[in-house]
């Protein structure tokens, strides 16, 4: 073995796995020849579907295995079984799917609230470790959160009492004029 | 039992969910005993990754003890502490008999472009992960590896996913004896991939990042070299001129669609989400690299398509050479390098935390609050 050059001795370990045959490298260095054997393999036993599954339409089968969490379901369901009617290939593929997902964030609220859970969603974000570890940027945070909405509540506020206040002076005129 | 439950883009909570069934005669169930939080499931949590679906349980870094075996399983036994690769691979499959086991072909019926991966959405096959009390584990007979005796279990738990992949991300590269390999992103894998690079006799390793306090930890760590984008104004230009302007040898992307560094790829990425997130470490290794060097990329990308420059790649002559690290390929090298003492991954965990507490694991992780690095969920039947 080559020994290790002065200026990496305390590197415990250099270039152990240095090897100027391995080119090259992974992944194309342990090629069998079977590829042209395409999915002709030994299949594994095929898992029972139990849920429903939705399957990329760029293969012929399901897996022999599969994941069941949660299942596709109503609206977002229906999004993404519309998604893979399109290839990989496609936006009509993965555009859908993002839309579902976010659908599938309300879905999920009414899901909590229809079970009677309110979802904490402060908790669920990490804010008491951000209030931990950055009380100033949370409290910043919050602040101007507090001021946008005053803002809008005060502008909308404004609309609507001059919106009344003309009504008002409207009703005024009217009742004079009779 | 006790489960990280998505509820949306940066809200996650811990719930109480059915145990898992055995659906397959390959099955395992193992009872978790430490899940870490990983780079890739800020791209889940950050809403980037398209069929996220709510309900679903994060986690692909576990370790745990083999509780239920399906009929057709023979190299495990109940009561095993085993590690379980992120991948579910068959070890059957043209791809798998290659060693490409992140790109089994019977794992993953919802995408052919990635083989199965626990707990990462539907397009990595649905599967419920391990930031749970318990996991349904497929082809138990193909992954899962028993841990050593003599092996400490947070060695272990970071041999299912960053070890592996950081390894690669160097064996990737074609580092010669001499290279200046320049890695992008000092997370948990750029960390891991900086460490390894040495062991493949780099002459140089350079880690690009802009949080100090990981620069700070990669230094003394992998025994590098470290800079800040945000103290240069072009970090390509940076590498350039610090290589005799010719470029490195080896660029790494350990950093994904998470990146920062570039509005205009983070407007259109991270935000509008216009693209498959934000191409800015890669668009710089591309450029940074000498003309046919190599980049190696373990950074995780979405499916639809990302804004780089690939008319450097033509005129450059540059090879490019990315993937999803193949654990079980890799286990026995690394189990050795732990022994021998030429890694020791469980320097890198920064936080523990109980699985109850997961909410703020994410935010403390995604937001890199507290110095974070690397996380590790315990769940509260590990602490008994
Ligand atoms: N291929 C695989 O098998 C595999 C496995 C695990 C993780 N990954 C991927 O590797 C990437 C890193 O994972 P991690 O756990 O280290 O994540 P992390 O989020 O902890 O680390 C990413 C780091 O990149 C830094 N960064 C952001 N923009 C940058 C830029 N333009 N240039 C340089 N650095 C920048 C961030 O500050 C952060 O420190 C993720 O994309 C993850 O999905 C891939
Ligand atoms: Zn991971
Ligand atoms: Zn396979």
């Amino acid at each position: 073995m080559e020994t290790t050059p002065n200026e990496y001795a305390h590197i415990i370990g250099w270039g152990v796995d240095a090897d100027p045959q391995n080119e090259p490298t992974y992944p194309m260095k342990n090629y069998t020849g079977d590829d042209h054997q395409r999915l002709n393999y030994d299949r594994p036993a095929q898992q029972p579907t139990t849920v429903e599954i939705l399957k990329s339409n760029e293969r012929p089968n399901l897996t022999a295995v599969f994941g069941t969490s949660s299942p596709p379901s109503g609206l977002s369901g229906a999004i993404r079984r519309y998604a893979f009617r399109s290839s990989e290939s496609e936006y009509g593929h993965w555009l859908p799917l993002l839309l579902a997902d976010r659908v599938n964030v309300v879905e999920g609220i009414i899901d909590d609230l229809s079970r009677g859970h309110i979802p904490n969603i402060f908790a669920e974000k990490g804010w008491k470790a951000e209030w931990k570890h950055n009380p100033k940027g949370l409290t910043q945070k919050v602040l101007i959160g507090a001021a946008v909405t005053t803002a809008i509540v005060a502008l909308l506020y404004r609309k609507n009492s001059t919106k009344k206040s003309g009504r008002l002076a409207l009703l005024s005129k009217k009742l004079r004029h009779r | 039992m006790l489960a990280m439950n998505y509820r949306g883009p940066f809200r996650v909570r811990a719930d109480h969910k059915p145990y898992p069934e055995l659906l397959h005669p390959s099955d395992a169930i193992v009872r978790v005993t430490r899940s870490c939080i990983c780079g890739s499931d800020l791209h889940l949590y950050h809403g980037l990754v398209p069929d996220t679906r709510v309900g679903m349980t994060f986690g692909h870094e576990f370790i745990g003890v083999v509780e239920e075996i399906g009929s057709s399983v023979e190299k495990l036994k109940v009561g095993d502490n085993v590690i379980v690769p992120f991948n579910v691979a068959c070890g059957n499959c043209t791809f798998c008999k290659q060693g490409l086991f992140g790109n089994c072909h019977e794992s993953n019926p919802q995408a052919t472009a990635v083989g199965g991966i626990f707990g990462y959405s539907h397009t990595a096959g649905g599967y419920d992960g391990g930031q749970a009390e318990f996991v349904r584990v497929p082809y138990a007979d193909v992954g899962p590896t028993v841990i050593p005796d003599w092996m400490d279990h947070d060695d272990a738990v970071l041999l299912t996913d960053v070890v592996p992949t950081g390894y690669q991300a160097a064996e990737m590269g074609g580092i010669k004896k001499g290279d200046t390999v320049v890695v992008f992103g000092a997370g948990p894998v750029g960390i891991l991939a900086a460490k390894c690079a040495w062991l493949f006799g780099a002459g140089r390793v350079i880690v690009i990042d802009h949080l100090e306090y990981r620069l700070d930890f990669v230094r003394n760590y992998a025994q590098c070299e470290a800079y800040n984008f945000r103290s240069m104004e072009d970090p390509v230009l940076f590498i350039k001129k610090t290589t005799d302007w010719f470029g490195a040898d080896v660029c790494i992307d350990a950093v994904g669609g998470d990146a920062a560094g570039s509005a205009l790829q983070t407007i259109t990425g991270r935000k509008l989400m216009l693209q498959a997130g934000s191409a800015t470490a890669l668009h710089w290794a591309i450029n940074s690299v000498k003309k046919g060097g190599i980049v190696s990329i373990v950074g995780v990308y979405g499916p639809t398509d990302n804004l780089v420059p690939i008319g450097n790649v033509v005129n450059k002559g540059i090879t490019i050479r990315a993937n999803q690290a193949s654990v079980k390929r890799l286990l026995p090298r690394l189990i050795d390098h732990i022994q021998a003492g030429r890694l020791n991954p469980k320097g890198i965990i920064t936080h523990r935390v109980p699985l109850e507490e997961v909410s703020d694991a994410y935010h403390i992780f995604s937001a890199k609050r507290d110095n974070c690095i690397k996380p590790v969920l315990i769940p509260p039947s590990a602490r008994k």
